[in-house]
């Protein structure tokens, strides 16, 4: 334990630190090699405007937190948490926190989940489960992950405000790992919470401190708690202005960019370093916007995207669209991050954790669904939307061709059903995807024909 | 040649099945066409046919070409659209009219709004599977035995249709087998058939507001026990866009005319 706990340290304080520093020199030294010599891949500026700065720190904030997770089992205790998991409960109590979403996130974007897929579909997970939940059961059967090793859990933490795939898929994680699986359980909210939905949620997250405490062996004191609220708060706080950025014409940044930095307020949400991070990232996006800097070359038509991106695709994605003037400007799923999570309230942890977790958009009904949606479009500007139909996440996807007739009807809003998958490439078939997409921009060109 | 009969611009569908090619004037009528098997190398067909349609036309070199169609890419010189724009373009420069276009195609069906300007105002397909195409019609009737010219007249004959219940191709196919062991007549089967595709169809149009006319485009159109099982399914008329084959590469003609 002790010298687990040293190498951790080690690793999180200088070993780490060093690595990106060199990491960054080379690439410092390599860009002024090219500078002054001309030689060596150019970065392929167009369609897209400069590249954001902020996306190195983004590199060695995400590597740091996968490396030092290397370290952390046997030195802190470690935690297997669900996306929309209140994780700031957990937080005080020492826990380093695994996101296998994210995690599945940065299987799909290396083209890996088919393979990590296989692995379980061999045992007779159905290839029409969550593509998330298969690559990360796949990566705990072969060991297999881009980040090196993941901390083995000491708790499985799952709410199933994002649906209920999640509970099953941390059972069979707590009968593997054979270590304790809270639940937080969010009743479906038609119109807003009542009373009793509210109390039981509530109860849920105050078990929950104890069984957190219990685990980590850490006993954690009330102002604690409060101090990673307001942490946490900040973050959404921060995260919620980085998007807003995207309502300046032409937007500083891409939707397909938002999609890559939502990783730290998905997986560090409630510490200093993810607020950090996006104190930087949101100084450069005010900075571009000022400056007329633009996320894509020539923004022409506005977009909003609905659902998980599709990670295997995103540059390909990005480029079609970017190469005609598409910019996504606004997606659901990175304003997800930024929307309930404003209901926290330091003064009122568990009361106001409980509000902010029970009302996540894909806990809630479809009307308040295309509220979202409307009101996105119009503080947008957007002339168009995407709806992605991801085969792996049902509950985001249900309802989108009635979602799709509202915003026609009562917006204006052209709107594309894409029908993909966020995370399998196999359920992708992209000469049809991208025909849809080229026919899509197309009707927005059409001259009045004979 | 006259001059309201000069070709003004050519327009290539390169279709999984059907290779199809126009020549236009000035006014978007058609002034000279082709329609050929798609063969493995479209570049090369391509170039043989379209040489051969600018003979027929008087076009030289400089009268642009417009291609759509899944082999565009491989169309040499061309502006390249997609097959959604094309049909809209092509169905509404013959109807005149908004409405509903239907085009069952080889390799998938396109169900598209056409709007009061002729524009493309939604559109849907079907997944990526080859249920509700035409392939699904030529794989199974290819099983059959039965000549696609010789379709309508054997659903025509048919005393009463066979339910087939898979619209899945791979899975059509061995209900069909089962169902000629069974001794249920071919014609009937045939007629199955239609209605089994005509009912996925409908229910990709199912999804938009069918207020104009409806209207049916591709090489499937040609087959006149498709159009009944169609409107049959939809419960509405269905009106044939004239030359239906032709109206994808009329639509590309179109979008390139100067």
């Amino acid at each position: 334990m002790i010298t687990r706990r040293v190498q951790y340290e080690l690793i999180a304080r200088a070993a780490g630190p060093l690595l990106m520093t060199i990491n960054r020199w080379q690439g410092d030294l390599k860009r002024a090699v090219r500078r002054v010599t001309g030689r060596g891949p150019a970065r392929k500026a167009a369609p897209f405007g400069p590249p954001l700065e902020s996306t190195r720190k983004l590199k060695d904030l995400m590597t740091m937190h996968y490396l030092t997770g290397r370290y952390a089992d046997g030195a802190v205790p470690v935690a297997w948490v669900t996306s929309g998991f209140p994780v700031e409960i957990l937080r005080p109590s020492g826990f380093f926190t695994v996101y296998p979403e994210n995690h599945g996130a940065v299987c799909a974007v290396r083209r890996m989940v088919p393979e990590l897929s296989e692995a379980v579909e061999k045992q007779g997970y159905s290839r029409d489960l969550c593509a998330y939940a298969r690559c990360d059961l796949g990566s705990v059967v072969t060991g297999k992950t881009p980040a090196g090793r993941l901390p083995r859990p000491d708790l499985l933490a799952c709410c199933t405000n994002i649906c209920q795939t999640v509970l099953y898929w941390y059972r069979a994680l707590a009968e593997h790992f054979k270590v304790p699986l809270v639940l937080v359980d969010t009743p479906f909210v038609y119109g807003e919470a009542k009373p009793h939905h509210l109390q039981y949620v509530r109860d849920q997250l105050h078990e929950l401190r104890t069984v957190a405490e219990r685990v980590s062996g850490n006993h954690v004191a009330p102002e604690e708690l409060e101090e990673i609220l307001k942490v946490s708060l900040a973050g959404t706080r921060l995260w919620d202005a980085c998007l807003k950025t995207g309502r300046t014409k032409p937007s500083p940044w891409t939707g397909f960019d938002s999609f890559i930095h939502l990783a730290p307020i998905v997986s560090m949400r409630g510490t200093e370093e993810c607020n950090a991070y996006y104190r930087i990232l949101l100084d450069e996006l005010q900075d571009r916007a000022r400056r007329g800097v633009p996320g894509i070359a020539n923004e022409r038509v506005r977009l909003l995207w609905d659902n998980l991106p599709i990670w295997f695709n995103l540059r390909e994605l990005a480029t079609l669209l970017a190469e005609h003037g598409f910019n996504f400007v606004c997606t659901t799923y990175t304003n997800a991050w930024a929307e309930a999570g404003g209901l926290i309230d330091p003064a009122d942890p568990e009361g106001s954790a409980t509000r902010a977790y029970i009302h996540v958009i894909l806990n809630r009904d479809l009307p308040n669904k295309l509220r979202t949606m409307k009101r996105m479009c119009t503080e947008y500007d957007v002339q168009g939307a995407i709806l992605h139909s991801d085969r792996s996440c049902k509950p985001y996807s249900i309802g989108q061709i009635d979602l799709k007739d509202r915003l026609a009807q009562e917006l204006g809003i052209k709107a594309l059903i894409l029908e993909a998958c966020h995370a399998d490439q196999r359920a992708y078939a992209s000469e049809q995807g991208e025909m849809r997409i080229r026919a899509f921009m197309e009707s927005f060109d059409q001259a009045t024909p004979s | 040649m006259s001059d309201a009969a000069k070709a003004v611009a050519l327009g290539v569908d390169a279709g999984s099945t059907t290779w199809k090619a126009v020549a236009i004037d000035a006014t978007g009528a058609i002034v000279a066409s082709l329609v050929e098997p798609a063969e493995p190398r479209i570049g090369a067909q391509t170039e043989r046919a379209v040489a051969v349609l600018r003979t027929q036309a008087g076009a030289d070199a400089a009268v642009p070409l417009g291609a759509t169609g899944y082999g565009r890419k491989r169309v040499a010189a061309a502006r390249s659209l997609t097959e959604i724009t094309c049909h809209a373009r092509g169905a509404f420069a013959r109807m005149r009219r908004p409405g509903v276009l239907i085009d069952v195609g080889g390799q998938d069906t396109k169900v598209i709004r056409i709007g009061a300007a002729g524009d493309v105002a939604d559109f849907s397909m079907n997944d990526k599977c080859a249920a509700g195409t035409g392939r699904f019609l030529e794989v199974i009737l290819g099983r059959l035995h039965v000549p696609l010219g010789e379709v309508a007249a054997f659903a025509a004959r048919a005393e009463r249709s066979v339910l087939v219940s898979s619209t899945c191709t791979v899975f059509a196919e061995s209900e069909v087998v089962s169902l000629v062991a069974e001794g249920q007549p071919v014609e009937g089967i045939v007629k199955g058939l239609h209605a089994a595709l005509a009912s996925r169809v409908a229910a990709l149009a199912g999804t938009m507001p069918q207020d104009g006319g409806v209207f049916m485009s591709g090489g499937v159109a040609l087959n006149p026990a498709m159009v009944e099982a169609l409107a049959g399914a939809l419960g509405r008329r269905v009106e044939i866009v004239p030359d239906p084959q032709l109206v994808g590469a009329l639509g590309a003609a179109l979008a390139v005319r100067p």
